[in-house]
């Protein structure tokens, strides 16, 4: 069960390497979003307590629904064309992705966990989350892209953090999954704004600032 | 060699050109007509044999002897599939590459066929039908290469009949993963719709068709017999996959197998009536999602 | 108290962005910076309970930079009230680099929040609440540099953001990694990410997860601290943020992240790593200065030359922090006084660019007729910064150097002066040029004391440590750096 959702994050993340469509890889995102708030539910074996149960009903609601809620509004407001317009194209981001979960394979292999994993691909699977969302973020033009790279990441570490650990402070939690719906609400704001002063959504024309 | 190896070819060669007819009753049932005949295929086939072909003066012997010899390198590749836990006819290590090189050839004739009567037509369906292939070739190849990987043998008579229920159950992802990848290579091979349209009549939208328009006579017999066989092949290959099931004799194990490879024959007919054909830059997108499929089949079995 | 002190700016803030009210604007910074500032001193003369069952705790470290911290926000809360920018700027007009407070209660909100997340950075004993306080501070400050609302502050904005964003969540799998590390220790999984029993038990810990987690969290933190191939956001956020804000982003800000550094090379230590983190960490220091150094040179904006300082001086402390040591105590001291001289230049570059209305290092002439006290000031701070004797920070740059030479690293040593030397000349230009030669128009510009008391009150700080050592200060210099395992 956990190898199932982790390999949907896999495929998730692939998808999300090859999608044209801006509203699309939203989707693609809160759906990721979803199958790894369900994540803490089957990585503990022992009965599920409250904490658990607050922690995915969280995790579901702000990474599944309010984040891209309010990204799909950041787009609805400032009315962008919705193809994506990569830096690198879609198929040389996909075999990158297949080099990538490659690499994260033979990582995980390399690293393991001292005290004995769940699931032999939550290393990997976090990793290649983590090295999805920095491609996203290099190879993309649109600030959104940039945000879902930046979400995709949090959630490779987000992984790495509820498959490693059983327990985890649930004070940190909830600030971890804070810190992140108010960047991604701060984000959102300055997209509008990106929008607004430069009439497109793209940041590789932001390089006024250089030296 | 039993009886059985002699058999599933000739089970092959003799159904094949009843495949697209169940495919063509699934979706005049779908469309709420009532459909060409079952066997209308072998009239066809009937028929064409039995006329002469008229050769432009501006072809080359390439031209008359394509088809012929693709039809060849399919019926080869044919010896090659095992079918309901019956070995193959010919087996050998690595012979799941053959395979794929068999159909290659053959595809390599049509294509030489298609350029030598120099029609624009035909040239540009050959460039069309080249890309696909080529897109859809790295995820046929890397399916079977994780198929090969789970059973770690390398040859279809081999891999196949050994594959069980049990290791569906052990790694159902990465099986289901290959598995829709073959899925979206039969499709893409066989010219089926969200590819191309076997039924278009429009020259400029043709792949495969246009690459046929100049044969006739038994010439097209040939090109027609040799497209329903490697449908035939694939969707053997996919009902080895789907249907692993063993139930001790091999005439029942062969029976449940066609009667597998006609359930393919099923699905490739609702999917034909659910979908509209997809503009050149998705089919891209859509191969290239196939060998990312199997590519990551194969990681998963890797480890 | 510890609570105290990090709620009542937060709450001030709340009230701010609720009630909007601009009389409330104007006094509540000062009103709480003053306060904060008392509590500061207060806790330093008897240290306050811990609070949060062991979570905050003011150990030397976070004392020590919790008083840094305040006295240049103090300084900034002056500043910002009396800084006169009150005229709308020309929209969607680069060159016209001037500030204004079209939004003053969310600016001065987000001061005042920036302010509470950082005295929860200095307090958190915790690694995740660290963690969770570092990113805060992020959060607080990306409002202030996009106060113009201009498409260049925009774009730093953004750089900010997103650059300190990724680097913190790296920072954040370091903390997952160290809490793998941890749970070798006795089989079972350890779920204390208090420092002082991370600490106790580091000596157990996995060795290469202990590893992996100390690069993580040294590019993460080192990425906020701007540490030099993570430092690109720095000179632009700098440089775009509004006068009031720029002192205490490179005066307090750095800080912050400088804890976050420390803390995972007290593990380290603590794991018998420390010579590891101490290779890391001097490596990116030397880097920091080069690039610095490289950029520094013909630089043709002053806020950005003061960034790229920045840059140079984060990478001396990470240099002193790195040799360990004499090294470690001289990196601390100067964190203290780059904070105070830092902020200081920032202040008086907050007046010229209100004066002159640019920030081209050439179009500013004849600083020292035109505005006599900045100018000396400017010139005060700028031997202050390069670390000439009668400053702290020659105090602090000669223990670092001395600790090199005593280890007998002589390429450390060397490469340290000879990249000093770079930078002093690379920045001796600009200064000089700048508060020299005739001054074009009106001779002389008024500014409010409220804009000069603020650098003038931190240099004499700065010229005061180089002077004067206070034993109180020196005592807990001395226990910092013993926690790093130094001395």
């Amino acid at each position: 069960m956990i190898d199932l959702l982790l390999i949907l994050v896999v495929l998730t993340n692939l998808k999300l390497l090859g999608a044209s469509r801006l509203g699309a890889s939203i989707r693609t995102v809160a759906a990721q979003g979803v199958v790894l708030g369900l994540l803490p539910l089957v990585t503990h074996p022992h009965p599920l307590s409250i904490r658990i149960l607050e922690l995915a009903a969280g995790s579901v609601i702000i990474k599944g629904f309010l984040i891209p809620g309010l990204l799909f509004r950041a787009v609805r407001e400032v009315d962008v064309s919705r193809e994506i317009e990569p830096l690198v194209g879609y198929i040389t981001s996909l075999l990158f992705g297949l080099a990538a979960l490659g690499l994260s394979v033979w990582f995980g292999a390399k690293l393991p966990l001292p005290m004995g994993a769940l699931s032999s691909w939550l290393v990997p699977v976090s990793f290649f989350c983590i090295i999805s969302g920095f491609f996203l973020i290099v190879a993309r033009k649109r600030a959104v892209t940039q945000v879902l790279g930046f979400l995709v990441l949090e959630n490779g570490i987000y992984t790495f953090g509820v498959g490693a650990m059983q327990e985890v402070s649930p004070l940190v939690e909830a600030g971890v999954l804070l810190d992140v719906l108010v960047a991604v609400f701060i984000m959102g704001i300055i997209i509008f704004h990106i929008s607004r002063e430069f009439e497109h959504i793209e940041t590789d024309r932001l390089s006024t600032l250089k030296d | 060699m039993s009886v059985a190896t002699f058999i599933v070819p000739l089970v092959g060669w003799l159904l094949a050109p009843l495949l697209p007819g169940v495919i063509n009753r699934v979706k005049a049932k779908f469309a709420g007509r009532r459909g060409q005949p079952l066997f209308q295929l072998y009239f066809d086939l009937w028929k064409l044999l039995r006329k002469g072909a008229v050769y432009s003066h501006t072809v080359s012997w390439i031209f008359w002897t394509a088809p012929s010899a693709g039809c060849a390198a399919i019926l080869t590749a044919s010896l090659l599939m095992p079918l309901g836990g019956t070995p193959a006819l010919l087996a050998l290590p690595g012979d799941i590459i053959l395979f794929a090189g068999l159909l290659g050839l053959a595809r390599f004739f049509t294509v030489l066929a298609a350029l030598d009567t120099g029609s624009s037509f035909e040239g540009m369906g050959s460039s069309r039908e080249v890309f696909i292939a080529a897109l859809a070739e790295p995820a046929l190849l890397l399916s079977l290469a994780a198929i090969a990987r789970k059973i770690t043998q390398y040859s279809l008579s081999e891999i196949l009949p050994a594959l069980s229920l049990w290791d569906w159950l052990q790694s159902t992802p990465a099986l289901a993963l290959a598995t829709a990848a073959l899925f979206i290579v039969l499709l893409a091979e066989n010219c089926r719709i969200p590819v191309d349209d076997p039924t278009t009549h429009l020259e400029l939208t043709m792949i495969h068709e246009a690459m046929v328009l100049d044969h006739g006579g038994p010439d097209l017999a040939f090109i027609l017999y040799s497209a329903s066989l490697k449908l035939w092949l694939m969707g053997s290959l996919l009902a080895s996959l789907l249907v692993p099931v063993h139930a001790g004799h091999w005439a029942l194990d062969l029976a449940i197998a066609i009667v597998g490879v006609f359930g393919v024959g099923v699905i490739v007919g609702v999917v034909e009536s659910c979908l509209a054909r997809l503009r050149m830059p998705i089919i891209l997108q859509l191969l290239v999602g196939a060998s990312t499929m199997a590519a990551v089949a194969l990681i998963l079995l890797l480890r | 108290m510890i609570l105290t002190l990090i709620l009542m700016p937060v709450v001030a803030a709340i009230a701010l962005f609720a009630s909007r009210s601009r009389a409330a604007s104007r006094v509540l910074p000062l009103g709480c910076a003053l306060a904060h500032l008392a509590l500061s001193v207060a806790c330093w003369r008897q240290a306050p309970a811990p609070a949060l069952g062991g979570w905050l705790v003011l150990d030397p470290i976070g004392k020590l930079f919790l008083l840094v911290i305040s006295v240049v926000f103090f300084m900034g809360a002056i500043y910002a009230a009396g800084f006169p920018g009150t005229q709308a700027p020309p929209r969607n007009d680069p060159s016209a680099a001037s500030d204004s407070f079209q939004s003053e209660p969310i600016f001065n909100g987000c001061l005042l929040m920036l302010l509470g997340t950082m005295t929860l950075v200095t307090a958190s004993q915790h690694l995740g609440l660290l963690w969770v306080a570092i990113e805060g501070t992020t959060l607080a400050s990306t409002p202030l540099i996009y106060l113009r609302r201009d498409s260049r502050s925009l774009e730093a904005t953004w750089k900010y953001l997103l650059i300190c964003s990724v680097g913190i969540a790296l920072a954040l799998l370091g903390n997952f990694f160290l809490e793998v590390a941890a749970a070798k220790a006795d089989g079972v999984p350890n779920h204390s990410m208090v420092l002082s029993e991370v600490l106790s038990g580091a000596a157990h810990f996995d060795k290469t997860w202990v590893k992996a987690a100390f690069i993580l969290l040294l590019i993460g933190y080192g990425t906020k601290m701007g540490l030099a191939p993570m430092h690109t956001w720095l000179p632009d956020a700098y440089s775009e943020s509004p006068s009031p804000a720029a002192p205490l982003l490179s005066g307090a800000l750095i800080n912050c992240a400088f804890i976050g550094v420390l803390r995972a090379q007290q593990v380290c230590a603590a794991a018998g790593l420390a010579p590891f983190g101490e290779e890391a960490i001097l490596a990116l220091g030397l880097l920091s200065m080069a690039v610095a150094a490289v950029f520094i040179l013909g630089q043709t904006d002053y806020k950005r030359l003061l960034a790229y300082s920045s840059v140079e001086n984060v990478g001396i402390m990470a240099v002193g922090l790195g040799l360990g040591g004499a090294g470690a105590f001289g990196s601390l001291l100067h964190a203290v006084n780059h904070s105070f001289a830092k902020a200081m230049l920032f202040f008086i570059a907050g007046n010229l660019l209100f004066v002159y209305q640019t920030r081209a290092i050439a179009q500013v002439r004849g600083l020292l007729h035109r505005l006599p006290f900045s100018g000396v000031l400017w010139l005060t701070g700028f031997l202050a910064i390069t670390g000439t004797p009668p400053f702290g920070t020659f105090v602090s740059e000669f223990s670092i150097l001395k600790s090199a030479v005593d280890q007998g690293r002589l390429w450390v040593a060397a490469m340290f002066l000879g990249l000093l030397g770079v930078i002093f000349i690379g920045m001796a230009t600009a200064f000089l040029g700048m508060a020299q030669g005739e001054a074009e128009k009106e001779t002389r510009t008024r500014l409010s004391w409220m804009n000069l008391a603020p650098p003038l009150g931190l240099g004499a700080l700065v010229l005061t440590l180089g002077l004067y050592l206070p034993p109180s200060l020196t005592q807990v210099l001395r226990s910092a750096a013993q926690s790093l395992g130094g001395l």
